[in-house]
């Protein structure tokens, strides 16, 4: 049977990138940008995404686009947004893209401002938990316990929350995404899309290299991260309303954990810890979806 | 009208003058009172467009460039801390070519911790790629924001106004200021590069090869030179509208003179009253007041000074293990002048101390009984020490 699907849509992201065979981050720029549209503009700072954009006189992103520096990504995409705004071109939509270095850390003062300010914008971190384009190293989003080259024993701090951290916030939209489940990605870019003030997105990004999988592993590893419930599918809406999106398989952490070279060092205990860890962390979840619901 | 307003005051209605469509900015003294004049101006619709309240001045300049960037008329302030902190992205504003405009009210930087006049914060932006301007009064703060966008939007370059803590941000001065038309008839909508068209996309700041850069450089850098003959125009057109004109540099009695001395900003004013007693008293002396330090007015100052035999350098500033920063700039620019002078550096006001005529008139004998100039700075120590 043939399912009629339309037109299909334009791709932003061409081909020709920079991107590593099986790279997990251009697999979700490019379903990000799909989804986007082409009437949109983007800003990138020092990332994967940066490198992906192409070498000048290159470019392999369809739309306008700005690399500006580590930490700012989110009051670049909010000028660039004011500007547009006064110049009667409010609807036409601002999205930055940083990484989880350039969110978690370095860049986590300048996207609260620009989240306790409201702007008007959308702010996708890439995800691949850990300092990447740089060669691996640790970042506050790499998970307890991962190798990474300034971890070579293994990190020892948890995965900061930031999901916690922007709902804080209140801003109207916070959302994971995953490259394994993209009809709910693109759901989640075009709501995001129709809504205003800052909407920020959490996409879980598998790195070939970083994270000791094979070429074609990237979906899959994103596939297992969502049934193993490390990575939720969920979003928050201004702060407090909680809707999980997808019921997952609740297969064993260690299903996720046995097919990347950064966790071959684990030890049972190890993987007790985090599957303990990822128990909780849903629990927690849930006790916040049952708040938001009235029943 | 004439109002009789602090050196900050000063520019906020500046910017409100040239219809600035962007503000960002973050507090630090001694420039808050820009902020919060402007922000009583957004309240009263005095100030129309967008006003970004940021978390940090690195966000400020952040936001600034990229809304320059889309097109509108941008502008931030800040001292000290705050330009140190924007460091980064003062590279980013001018390796853009965004015709961002500052005002930036010098203050010492810690540590010690102080919040006293001292030039060192912004002589350490010196290699961002920004045109400096050093003003020496209320009234030329107020006209130098306006040429700075005039300017800026000529060149796309970015522009930094440089007024000192306390003298002339929180001093009270009668400023003249500008009916609106015709700053209106001097300073049209900007009319720049809009990078961000959805109907033609474009990728501003991608990854160059070494060469590329180097190329990069050099427009910058030709950029940087063709800006000397803009501001001077500028400022010529400026005169003949308002009625006041600064030029690159100002001298005074330099023709005549055995000993010229150079000074900036405030120091200049008092410069000028000690001149006036010591002319009285038959002393040769001269002034030169240096208005633009990047890019470094070197023709003007050569035009000047290439045949006087003795400078000495007045400065509130200092490149700690060299000298003064004008000072060191002046040699380098008099490299190349025909016959031998002498050049001689005073560190004077060092922390926003006390610059009064007696030290100047100390600093002038001390220079004119000199018969060879030291390779280091002399220390103008006084009370307080």
């Amino acid at each position: 049977m043939i399912v009629d699907r339309g037109p299909h849509p334009e791709e932003i992201l061409r081909s020709g990138h920079t991107a590593c065979p099986g790279c997990g981050v251009a697999l979700g720029m490019r379903m990000v940008l799909r989804a986007l549209g082409n009437r949109a503009v983007l800003v990138v700072v020092p990332s994967c995404v940066a490198v992906i954009s192409g070498p000048f006189p290159h470019a392999a992103i369809g739309v306008p686009m700005f690399h500006s520096a580590f930490e700012i990504a989110a009051p670049t995409a909010a000028g660039i947004s004011r500007a547009l705004a006064l110049q009667g071109q409010e609807d036409i939509p601002v999205l930055a893209f940083a990484g989880d270095g350039g969110t978690f850390d370095i860049g986590l003062q300048s996207l609260s401002g620009a989240a306790d300010r409201n702007e008007n914008i959308i702010y996708v971190c890439m995800d691949n938990e850990g300092y990447m384009n740089t060669g691996i190293q640790v970042s506050s989003a790499t998970p307890q316990f991962t190798w990474t080259g300034t971890t070579p024993t293994g990190n020892t701090r948890r995965k900061k929350q930031i999901m916690e951290i922007m709902a804080a916030h209140r801003i109207p939209y916070a959302a994971t995404a995953s490259i394994a489940f993209p009809e709910d990605l693109a759901n989640k870019v075009q709501k995001a899309k129709k809504m205003r003030g800052t909407r920020f997105l959490h996409l879980l990004s598998p790195c070939i290299t970083g994270w000791r999988i094979a070429e074609d592993m990237a979906v899959k590893v994103a596939k297992l991260s969502v049934e193993t419930k490390i990575f939720p599918l969920y979003e928050i809406e201004y702060g407090v309303k909680y809707t999980v999106n997808y019921n997952p398989q609740n297969l064993p952490v260690d299903r996720y954990l046995e097919v990347q070279g950064r966790y071959r060092h684990l030890t049972t205990d190890n993987k007790m810890t985090i599957q303990a860890e990822v128990d909780r962390n849903w629990e927690d979840l849930m006790n916040r979806v049952a708040r938001t619901s009235p029943d | 009208m004439k109002k009789f307003i602090s050196g900050n005051h000063a520019v906020a209605e500046a910017v409100r003058l040239c219809r600035t469509q962007f503000v960002a900015a973050y507090p630090i003294t001694p420039q808050t009172p820009i902020y919060e004049k402007l922000s009583e101006m957004e309240a009263s619709n005095e100030l129309k467009g967008s006003m970004m309240r940021t978390e940090s001045e690195h966000s400020a300049m952040a936001a600034c460039l990229s809304a320059s960037l889309t097109g509108v008329r941008a502008f931030t302030a800040t001292s000290s801390q705050g330009l140190a902190l924007m460091h980064e992205m003062l590279h980013f504003a001018s390796g853009c070519r965004t015709p961002v405009v500052m005002a930036c009210v010098n203050r010492t930087l810690a540590i010690p911790w102080a919040f006293w006049s001292d030039q060192t914060d912004s002589l350490a932006q010196r290699d961002t790629g920004w045109i400096q301007i050093y003003c020496e009064d209320n009234q030329e703060a107020l006209d130098s924001v306006i040429q700075a966008f005039r300017v800026a939007e000529s060149v796309l370059l970015p522009c930094m106004v440089v007024l000192e803590a306390h003298f002339i941000s929180h001093f009270m001065e009668p400023v003249e200021v500008p009916e609106q038309e015709l700053v209106d008839k001097f300073l049209p909508p900007p009319d720049i590069p809009k990078r961000f068209d959805v109907t033609h996309t474009g990728f501003v700041g991608p990854v160059v090869n070494q060469a590329q850069y180097r190329s990069f450089r050099h427009l910058s850098h030709q950029a940087m030179e063709y800006t000397l003959g803009v501001l001077e125009d500028v400022d010529r057109e400026f005169k003949g509208i308002f009625g006041r004109g600064y030029g690159l540099v100002e001298a005074e009695c330099v023709e005549d003179a055995d000993l010229v001395l150079v000074t900036t900003a405030t120091i200049t004013s008092t410069a000028r009253f000690s001149l006036a007693r010591l002319r009285k008293k038959g002393m040769k002396l001269g002034l030169v007041k240096i208005r633009v330090f990047r890019p470094f007015p070197t023709k003007a100052l050569r035009s000047l000074l290439d045949g006087v035999s003795k400078i000495a350098v007045i400065e509130r500033n200092i490149s700690l293990g060299q000298e003064g920063i004008f000072c060191t700039e002046l040699k380098a620019a008099l490299a190349n002048s025909p016959g031998n002078r002498l050049i001689q550096g005073y560190l004077a006001g060092i922390g926003g101390t006390d610059v009064d005529p007696d030290l100047i008139e100390r600093i002038v004998m001390d220079a004119l009984a000199r018969e060879e100039a030291t390779d280091g700075p002399i220390w103008m120590m006084g009370e307080g020490t």
